[in-house]
């Protein structure tokens, strides 16, 4: 008998999702597939907003990201008024970014993803999660919340609201650090920088090490990967070129301005969330998983996978070993993990770097700005993907006309391809207890949607 | 035994749940004050328990619900009534759950107007809006037009202090203590009753000298930046001064309306008529209700009155 298996939500993520998946009389699967089932339309409602308002609009996009959200659409309002940051503004913007991805990603692997591992993806379902690992590994689970904390009250301390934040303003930052904060918030980036070292050591210790073959095999699919490098090719988090890498390996590099030549986005009937694809390779989209084509990743994994290089040591050295050991590009699904720590290590090394650059104290931190009629896109690289954001204005500098491609959406295609080849691989004759439908979700949580 | 906790999210942002997550030892005082049987963010309990079977949506029973984010979805009022079905006494936490918050911005549009517009940019591909999802409702509301809710917290997002405090006081059954202040009234920023007869673009910054204490800095308001500060809640700060103010940034009304079902767009008028401000001079005043546009407070512009 035909029947379909739904799992409603797909939980431990940040999002409102599930999944559902069609078997065969046989008990075969048919069909699998994530809907994205939330739409709020700030496409729409933008529309004929003082575009200085937006930076503090589209912050609540994304609780967990609202940092990339104002700075995405900051850089392109400044792009509509025709407008640069001084160098402060510009240090501050970036310092408040790689803060935010620090949270972010102690977040996302401690509270929603280390579940799976620490208690293991059979582990009952009312101790497999955050609270279960409080009891386990208290130690842990306070060191976790306290550094969380520290990243969160570094932001607090320069940039006032950490959650839907508004010191992002057009033309550069809203006010001055001291060289107080300057040197508190080294002494805390040190902190948090050890801590990231250390926690890259315990995951390959006590979770990598013994998930070697789910690494490599679940929701395994081979994908082209997009991220953003500097001029020489080093990893961005911040601005940069982007970098489309294709499922062969071989690289394009376009800026920001181009987007759209290289991608567009795709429509299925039941998802809220478009599928961006790679127009570029001239062969559009197919979700058929014996054929997919122009689909391509973004995330974590996407990012180290295109860069050639990490211009900070110590994540530089972590990038060296996990090539020698997965190549390059890297392609299992759960290395999604790995690379986040990777990451974490690079921001934390960033962190100080910014800090330590004796311009992030000037005092001028804004210029003086003129709404008008442009056309600005701004981009960086959320934790969840390339973020871009694409504004227009008129005479009055209200907005027009909005284009926002949210990290996410990178990853809702190939989504499609893992959630299906881990269903093939883990459902037999119509059998899916709990734990095959939990390791059917972590192929989903990998990309931290 | 502790009391059980549902915690739901509907048409938000999830920034509610992060602010809560990002309060360091307060999280473990949640942890320790009740049992979270239901928390789609952190934990694996689903809507239907056997996924091999159809079923009507079942959530555990609980003492308390927090409820965050507006009913904008068809699956949004199923999970609401579901919640408040199950659980003894229903919190509205942050601006979306009470106000309607940022996406009820969208009630200036019909869902048809938004759904044409989300799906025909630039860059996407031509095609049929999506179908085979839960349909947009044609307005975003806050929670309490659709059920009856016991709390309302504002905050966008609340802070985690004060959503600790209000599951203390249920608990021990003590009355809540919840911030009645505007935002002015936490501000020190300098008042001197005679400011700028007009109101200046979002482009122009505060004056200020760096380095001095906000007790030194002139109000915003009387500088001629438009500050929603005598019309929103206060308690964005804390104890401290408000978050906004703290980047020398004006408050645009993140936890609503001071009193309940207060307009902050016409209050604001009002606040700006007797400081002798001329309204006119502000370039978007529908934006004045960007937090609270449920309650029918926003609609298409055919509706308009």
């Amino acid at each position: 008998m035909k029947r379909a298996i739904t799992i409603e939500p797909i939980t431990r993520i940040e999002g409102h999702a599930r999944i559902r998946i069609d078997l065969d009389e046989s008990g075969r699967v048919s069909d699998a597939r994530v809907e994205i089932t939330a739409l709020r339309g700030f496409e729409q409602f933008v529309i004929g907003r003082p575009a200085e308002e937006i930076p503090r609009i589209v912050t609540r996009i994304c609780g967990i990201c609202p940092w990339m959200h104002h700075l995405a659409a900051v850089k392109a309002i400044d792009g509509c008024f025709g407008v640069s940051p001084p160098p402060a503004g510009n240090l501050l913007r970036e310092l408040a970014q790689v803060l935010a991805h620090i949270h972010d990603k102690i977040l996302h692997f401690f509270f929603l993803a280390a579940p799976d591992f620490v208690l293991g993806p059979e582990s009952d379902y009312s101790v497999r999660n955050v609270m279960g690992l409080v009891r386990s590994e208290p130690e842990l689970a306070a060191r976790v919340v306290r550094m969380r904390q520290l990243a969160l009250a570094m932001l607090e301390r320069f940039a006032g609201k950490a959650i839907h934040p508004v010191a992002g303003v057009v033309g550069g930052f809203a006010r001055p650090m001291d060289a107080g904060e300057q040197r508190d918030l080294l002494a805390d980036g040190q902190v948090l920088l050890d801590f990231a070292c250390q926690s890259l050591a315990f995951a390959k210790e006590r979770i990598f090490s013994r998930f070697v073959e789910e690494m490599l095999s679940l929701g395994s699919v081979t994908t082209g990967f997009l991220g953003t490098v500097d001029a020489q090719g080093s990893l961005r988090l911040y601005d940069g070129l982007l970098r489309l890498m294709d499922p062969g390996g071989g690289l394009v590099e376009f800026p920001v301005e181009e987007y759209d030549q290289f991608l567009a986005e795709h429509v299925e009937p039941w998802s809220y969330a478009k599928m961006v694809y790679a127009r570029s390779w001239g062969e559009g989209i197919s979700l058929d998983s014996s054929q997919p084509r122009g689909i391509y990743r973004a995330n974590t994994l996407a990012r180290i996978n295109v860069c050639d290089h990490i211009a900070t040591p110590r994540a530089q050295e972590e990038l060296e070993a996990f090539r020698e050991l997965f190549g390059r590009p890297a392609q299992g699904t759960l290395l999604y993990h790995w690379a986040r720590l990777i990451e974490l290590v690079y921001a934390c090394e960033r962190t100080l770097e910014l800090l330590a650059d004796e311009r992030i104290v000037e005092p001028l931190v804004h210029h003086v700005v003129e709404p008008g009629a442009g056309r600005g896109i701004g981009h960086v690289e959320a934790p969840r993907g390339t973020l871009l954001h694409e504004y227009a204005t008129d005479g009055n500098g209200c907005i027009t006309r909005a284009n926002l491609i949210v990290g996410t959406t990178h990853n809702v295609a190939p989504m499609q391809l893992c959630v299906r080849q881990a269903a093939d691989r883990l459902i037999g004759n119509g059998a899916a207890d709990e734990e095959i439908l939990n390791r059917i979700e972590m192929a989903v949580r990998a990309y931290d949607p | 035994m502790k009391p059980r906790l549902n915690f739901e999210w509907l048409h938000g942002c999830s920034g509610c749940e992060i602010a809560l997550l990002n309060s360091g030892e307060l999280l473990f005082s949640l942890f320790q004050l009740v049992d979270i049987v239901h928390f789609p963010l952190l934990m694996d309990h689903k809507y239907i328990a056997d996924p091999g079977e159809e079923g009507d949506l079942s959530l555990p029973e609980a003492d308390i619900g927090l409820v965050t984010g507006g009913v904008g979805l068809a699956s949004h009022l199923k999970i609401l009534t579901a919640m408040r079905r199950q659980c003894r006494v229903l919190i509205a936490v942050g601006t979306c759950a009470g106000h309607g918050g940022i996406p009820a911005m969208r009630n200036q549009w019909t869902a048809g107007q938004t759904m044409e517009t989300v799906f025909s940019t630039a860059t996407t591909d031509t095609a049929p809006v999506p179908d085979g999802v839960p349909a947009l409702l044609d307005r975003v509301s806050s929670i309490d037009e659709q059920v009856r809710v016991d709390v309302c917290l504002p905050g966008c997002p609340p802070r985690p202090e004060m959503i600790i405090a209000v599951l203390e006081a249920l608990i021990q059954r003590e009355e809540q203590r919840l911030p009645h202040k505007s935002v002015c009234e936490t501000c020190p920023t300098v008042r001197t009753g005679k400011g700028q007869a007009t109101i200046h673009r979002g482009t122009v910054r505060a004056a200020y000298t760096p380095g001095e204490p906000l007790d030194r800095m002139r109000c915003l308001l009387e500088q001629g930046l438009l500050c929603m500060g005598p019309v929103t809640a206060g308690g964005c700060g804390g104890r401290d001064v408000p978050l906004c103010l703290r980047s020398r940034v004006s408050c645009r009304g993140c936890y609503g309306p001071v009193r309940k079902y207060g307009n902050q767009l016409l209050d604001m008028m009002n606040a700006l008529a007797s400081n002798g401000i001329d309204y006119r001079t502000i370039i978007d005043r529908t934006s004045l209700l960007r937090f609270s546009g449920a309650h029918g407070r926003l609609r298409p512009k055919g509706e308009r009155k």
